[in-house]
Formats: structure tokens, C-alpha cells, sequence
């Protein structure tokens, strides 16, 4: 176990970090060619997918890297819910029942949705409202992320997972108009659409969403460090009051106290990311829980002072600071608040509430 | 040299000299003469010049033999040994090196003064040349351990006509001397940690000083860095927090419990989390070679974890709380945080946020040093000290 970064995981980052800079700025749409890139150029889709699927057979860590840099570019690609919710959901499910569907996650030449609220904590997974009758299913779930760019819903049922296709024509997917703007969520509408239902194991669906939890935590450290780093690099340059306004205590103090939540985060996301490659275990529950209670307010304050400290430019459109405070609101929401995770803490490490 | 010569030099150097049956003291001075002290020292230094990272074998292979007191000599091996090697005459690491490291003369520091704190370099302590002696007079304060002590690494101003960092001379200071007066500096918790030390014509001999003349400033740079390399590398892993003590008091004393009190426990045990993996992070940069700027950080996480921790205590307690264990002035030569009361590690945090460097200062190294900040204005960069407002 290590908490560093090993060198293929440093390969990885730069390609990854390469492809973002030669073909994406924050904010800007993806036509769907940068999510193909960055699907099969560098194999991003198939990273969690084992070898003989297709995929690269690599492990949490590597794709809470992947998380980073996509964090840091609020790229607007299905990484998180199709190769990492998506496929986590998929990968405890049984293999003969899911047919070729992961290889071609892994090539990139489907992309896949766990219909769930984005909202959803593993601790309570929200029970989606709908029925299944015969390989026919129906219902609504509000609020699911990545739904938009799927062809594929992979829809919770009590005896596994309904696997949907997104262009049946029971199967109705509205984005709705989102706080974060670079990952929309969608209300998935399903009328007598018809559904393949794949077995799962028990309790697949909160790991799957814990799994998910703990590699979120890395796009938060993702934001939280594009933050600190244009925040630091304006402060440098501005000047007020014939200095630069980095040289003022009051606010040099604020980076630094935010940088030291940002290397607490790097920490925990390493621990988390490290934990969950090696399978599940009280101590990766812990770790998971452990990630999100503090990263997703780190990102979230790191964000803030980022809109804050640039003064009126962050306030406008024109800068891209709102795209990351949207975007670390709303991770600060998906698969469990902070709060959501340490409350989980009270039975993971033994500190009961009271009576 | 590689881990099986080490292997060879300890199991030779053990049957020379049976620790069973040897003097304790002179057990210590003879594996200081093999080279087994300090094996990143140069050889007749007490080491064998190999890197720092073959130490660790040394000590597990002498586990169990006759060694020092690490908690006593704490600041001449972390802050006096590595200074005087890198500035020493000859004479003097001959001279001073291995009595130091055996644990035969204890060593201060007389850095900090009722007038210079975090501005250290406006120290106001003076040397004044009379012949081949320097003759002191001064106060300085916050010196651990100065009543134990045979020497004492000093700061002083050899020239108040230049700049505040240009007018300082290193010294070592002869804690025997007539005009060293020693006196306890009692602190909030009651007890006295520390000493006042009060220097009047105090006479040293000018082959006490250490580095050049007008040079001290680049000297004592070497003693803190050595001090944060300490205080960075010594947080404990794996060793009990005070954290996991609260947390074992929470799950006995179920009446103690609140809502309140349990979500800002659930924090502060995240926060524990947090820092307990930063520091298992920062010690495998370190092991890998790379020591990261983290190292910067973790005084300040430590202190501010250590404070929330203790304040939380206090209240979880309640009626325990209003309790204090001892008000006593005396002596104590370390600090007790899990073995005393809840009330002792309170007060005693506080000075977590401002020994070895203010957290404020250390804000400003992180923003400057580490996030590339420009730093404040300076009023006093050249001007001469004599005329700083003081």
C-alpha cells in the first residue's frame, strides 16, 4: 500500500492531462469528441474493466487519478457515472448475464448510467419508484447524472439491475436545468420500456455507490487544486494599493490554511483510492467515509474563496471560477454530504450517538 | 556500505565490547568511537559516513544495549550537532560531539528573548570583542532544559551599526560561566518546562564561536531547519492520539453523550484521520527521498487538531472539567499530554500554536515559501539595527 503516486499512475495523469489541454477549456461543451478521446486514445472508458473484457484491468487508483485531472478541467465527460458508477454496478453483477454490454464500455462504443439520484448515499440508497413486470419496466427517477449522454440505464430493481436501453421507445431521458452546468442531471422516464434483468449480488448497489463516493472525493481534490492554483496565480498578479494583493497577511493566510486542507484531502484520497483497490474491507468503508467528510467541503470552501478572492471578476460569467463552485456544490451533494459520510462514521468507527 | 557490512560492524563491535558487562557511559563513548552513534556523521565523528537512511538498521541491531536519553539531549543532537558540524573548527567538533552524544553534557538554546520572538533576528542580546574573549549581557527566554546544561547555542548582536540579520554572531555559550543565571519561567499549566536565562558579562572565549563573525544569522538557519526537520519527522505514527483517548472516553462513559458534543466529535475524528494519513503520506515522501513542502504544514495541523481536541475534552467532562490535577510551581522536563488531566492538556495545547514557530509565521512560510506569495513590505531590511523601533 502506498499513499504516493507510482509512476505509471504519473504516466497516466500527464496523457490524461495532455489530451484536456489540447482539446477542452472549462466550460466548454463536449460535441462527444473529447469523451471519445479520452475513451479510446488513453482508454479512460475501459480503465476498471478487466483485461480479458477488453478494459485495462487497472484498479481505484488509477481512475481516482483519471478523477483528478478531470477535476481540475470540469470536463464535461462521463467518466465518473459511466466508467466508474456504471461499470462498478456492473462489474458485481453476474457475468453471464451481462453479455458483451462491458466490453463495450470498455472500448468506449457504449456509455452506461446508474439510474439513481445523484444524490443518493450509500449509507440509504434511495429505493427508485419502479415496477418490473416481465422484463417490462416502468417508473421515473429524478435527478440521475450521466443519464443525458447514455445509451445504456442501468436501473436498481430488487432482484438486481434492469439493464435499459436508452433509445427504447418507453424510455424518455429530459435533462433538467442544473446548478452544475458541466454535469447536467436528468429525469428518467421509463413506460413499459422494455428491460433485461442482470442478477447482482447483495448489497451491490451501496458498494457500488460507496465505490463511486470514494473516487468522487479525487475530482473534489481535482477542483479544489485548479482553485488554490488560479486563486495563488491572481493574488500574484493583481495589484491594489501599489502591491500585489498576494502580499497581504489577511489573505495570504486564507491560501494558506487552504492549502493545508487541499494536502489533508490528497492524503485521504490516496488512502481512499488505495483502499478500494484492494477490495472491500472495514478499513476501505472507513477510508470512503473518511474521503468524502472532508473532501467535498474542501472543494467546496476552496471553490468559494477562489470566487472570492478574485473579487469582481470571479463573480462573473466571463471567468470560469462559477463553473468550479458549481461543480463542487454539487459534488458536495452527490452520494452523500459530508455530513451524510461522518454520521456513518458513528458506526464504522465505533463512536455511538446518543441514546 | 551495504546492509550486511553494517551487520558485520555491529556484531564486531558488540564483541569488543559486552554490553552486560561494560560501564554504560563507556559503552556509549566506545560505539561513538566505532562510528555506530550517528552513522551519517563522518568517520571519527561518531559515524561512518553513510546516508541517513541506514541509521534505523544501526539502532535496531543495538536495541537493548546501554543508550542515551533521547528526550534529555534532544536539542544538541537535533538542533547544536548538526550546526556545529556544518560550522565547526575542527577543535570544536572534536571537542563537543561526543560528550554530547553520549548524553555526558546536555545542551540549550538561547535563541529566542522577551524582545525578539518571531522577529528573532531583532535580537537585542550583545557581544562585545575584549581581547580573545567576548563579554555577553542579555536576557533570553523559553530555554528548555538550561539548568541541566553544559552548553548552550547562543545568538547574539556582534554589530548594532548594520541590518538586523547582518550584525549577529553564533556562539556556544558556557552554561557554567559566572554571569549565567538560570531561573524556572513558569507557565499557565503551573509548572516550569522552561527557563529564563539572564546573561551579565558573561565571558566566553572567542574559539566558542561558531562560524564567522557577522555570519550568525546563516549559522542559526541551519539550527531551524534542523529543528522543523525534527518537529516534522518526529510526529508519531501509529502511536496514540489524543483523539483515539477522547474517543475511548466517549464509548465508556455513554451519560457523557450529546447530539452537539457527537457531531463535533465525528469531526474532530475525521480531522485526526485526515492528518494521521497526511503524516503517513509525508513519511513515505520522505522515505522515497522526496520530502515534500507538506512537512511545513503538519506543526500547524498538529496544533490546531490538538487544540479543538482538548477544548472538546474539557467539555465532554463537565463536572471533571471544572478540575484541575496539580497547580504546584515545580520543574517538569517534558510535556505529559496523555498521562495528566484533561484541564493540563488544554492549557498545555495552547503553546502548540506558538513553540518552534508561531502558527501565524508558519502561515506566512507556507503562502511564501511553499504557494509562491510576495511577501509583506519590510520597514526594517536596511535599516541599522541600533535605530529599529523597539
Amino acid at each position: 500500500m502506498s499513499l504516493l503516486y507510482s509512476e505509471i499512475e504519473d504516466q497516466l495523469r500527464a496523457a490524461v492531462r495532455d489530451l484536456l489541454a489540447d482539446k477542452t477549456s472549462p466550460g466548454a461543451a463536449d460535441d462527444g469528441g473529447l469523451w471519445k478521446a479520452l475513451a479510446r486514445d488513453i482508454g479512460v472508458a475501459g480503465l476498471l474493466i478487466p483485461e480479458e473484457l477488453g478494459g485495462a484491468g487497472a484498479s481505484a487508483r488509477e481512475a481516482a487519478v483519471v478523477l483528478e485531472e478531470l477535476g481540475r478541467t470540469v470536463a464535461p465527460v462521463p467518466f465518473l457515472t459511466s466508467a466508474v458508477l456504471a461499470t462498478r454496478a456492473l462489474l458485481a453483477a453476474d457475468a453471464a448475464e451481462v453479455g458483451d454490454l462491458l466490453e463495450r464500455l470498455a472500448v468506449g462504443e457504449s456509455t452506461a448510467a446508474l439510474a439513481v439520484p445523484f444524490a443518493s448515499s450509500p449509507y440509504r440508497p434511495a429505493g427508485a419508484d419502479v415496477r418490473v413486470k416481465e422484463s417490462v419496466i416502468s417508473g421515473r427517477i429524478a435527478a440521475v447524472a450521466g443519464a443525458d449522454v447514455a445509451d445504456v440505464l442501468l436501473v436498481p430493481v430488487e432482484a438486481g439491475l434492469a439493464v435499459v436501453a436508452a433509445d427504447d421507445p418507453g424510455v424518455t431521458v429530459t435533462p433538467v436545468t442544473s446548478l452544475d452546468t458541466t454535469r447536467v442531471v436528468a429525469t428518467v422516464d421509463l413506460a413499459s420500456a422494455d428491460a433485461r434483468i442482470v442478477a447482482t449480488e447483495p448489497g451491490a448497489l451501496r458498494d457500488s455507490l460507496a465505490f463511486g463516493a470514494g473516487l468522487l472525493a479525487s475530482e473534489q481534490l481535482g477542483i479544489a487544486e485548479w482553485c488554490l492554483d488560479s486563486t495563488v496565480g491572481y493574488l500574484r498578479e493583481r495589484t491594489q494599493f501599489a502591491r500585489p494583493v498576494g502580499s497581504f497577511q489577511a489573505l495570504k493566510h486564507r491560501l494558506a490554511d487552504l492549502w493545508l486542507e487541499i494536502v489533508g484531502a490528497r492524503a485521504a484520497c490516496r488512502n481512499a483510492a488505495d483502499q478500494l483497490a484492494s477490495g472491500w474491507s472495514q478499513s476501505a468503508r472507513v477510508a470512503v467515509a473518511v474521503a468524502q467528510a472532508h473532501c467535498g467541503a474542501v472543494a467546496v470552501h476552496a471553490a468559494e474563496e477562489c470566487v472570492q478572492l478574485h473579487g469582481g471578476i470571479g463573480m462573473t460569467w466571463e471567468h470560469p471560477a462559477h463553473l468550479y463552485l458549481k461543480r463542487a456544490k454539487a459534488d458536495e451533494i452527490a452520494l452523500g454530504t459530508p455530513g451524510d459520510h461522518r454520521d456513518a462514521l458513528a458506526d464504522l468507527a465505533d463512536l455511538p450517538a446518543p441514546a | 556500505m551495504d546492509a550486511t557490512a553494517v551487520r558485520e560492524r555491529v556484531a564486531a563491535f558488540l564483541a569488543e565490547h559486552d554490553p552486560a558487562t561494560t560501564d554504560p557511559m563507556e559503552f556509549l563513548r566506545a560505539r561513538f568511537d566505532a562510528g555506530l552513534a550517528w552513522v551519517f556523521f563522518p568517520p571519527g565523528l561518531g559515524g561512518l559516513g553513510l546516508p541517513r537512511d541506514r541509521q534505523p538498521l544501526v539502532d535496531q541491531l543495538l536495541r537493548g544495549t546501554p543508550d542515551n536519553d533521547p528526550g534529555r539531549i534532544a536539542i544538541g543532537l537535533g538542533m547544536a550537532a548538526p550546526t556545529i558540524l556544518a560550522y565547526g573548527t575542527e577543535e570544536q567538533k572534536q571537542r563537543f560531539l561526543r560528550p554530547l552524544w553520549t548524553g555526558e553534557e546536555v545542551w540549550c538554546q538561547l535563541f529566542s528573548e522577551p524582545g525578539a520572538g518571531s522577529d528573532l533576528a531583532s535580537l537585542a542580546t550583545r557581544a562585545v570583542r575584549d581581547g580573545d574573549e567576548w563579554i555577553v549581557d542579555g536576557q533570553k527566554v523559553w530555554t528548555s532544559g538550561a539548568h541541566l546544561s553544559r552548553w548552550g547555542i547562543l545568538v547574539a548582536r556582534t554589530d548594532p551599526d548594520v541590518p538586523k540579520h547582518r550584525g549577529i554572531t553564533y556562539f556556544i555559550c558556557d552554561m557554567h560561566a559566572p554571569g549565567v543565571e538560570v531561573r524556572p519561567l513558569r507557565q499557565i499549566t503551573g509548572e516550569a518546562e522552561f527557563n529564563e536565562v539572564f546573561l551579565t558579562g558573561v565571558r566566553l572565549s572567542d574559539d566558542l564561536r561558531l562560524g564567522q563573525i557577522g555570519d550568525g544569522w546563516r549559522v542559526a538557519q541551519t539550527t531551524l531547519m534542523n529543528e522543523r526537520v525534527a518537529i516534522g519527522g518526529g510526529m508519531p505514527g501509529g502511536r496514540r492520539t489524543m483523539v483515539g483517548m477522547i474517543a475511548d472516553t466517549w464509548r465508556e462513559r455513554p451519560e457523557l453523550r450529546t447530539h452537539d458534543l457527537h457531531q463535533r466529535l465525528l469531526r474532530l475524528w475525521v480531522n485526526s484521520e485526515v492528518m494521521r494519513l497526511t503524516g503517513a503520506r509525508l513519511r513515505e515522501q520522505l522515505a522515497a527521498g522526496h520530502p515534500g513542502p507538506e512537512g511545513s504544514g503538519m506543526k500547524l495541523l498538529f496544533a490546531k487538531l490538538h487544540q479543538e481536541a482538548s477544548g472538546f475534552e474539557v467539555e465532554l467532562l463537565r463536572d471533571e472539567g471544572l478540575l484541575y490535577d496539580d497547580w504546584s510551581f515545580r520543574r517538569s522536563d517534558g510535556v505529559d499530554f496523555l498521562g495528566r488531566e484533561a484541564g493540563y492538556r488544554y492549557l498545555r495545547a495552547k503553546g502548540n500554536s506558538i513553540e518552534g514557530g508561531t502558527s501565524e509565521i508558519l502561515r506566512n512560510i507556507v503562502a511564501e515559501r511553499v504557494l509562491g506569495l510576495p511577501s509583506e513590505p519590510r520597514v526594517d531590511k536596511d535599516v541599522p539595527w541600533k535605530d529599529l523601533p523597539r
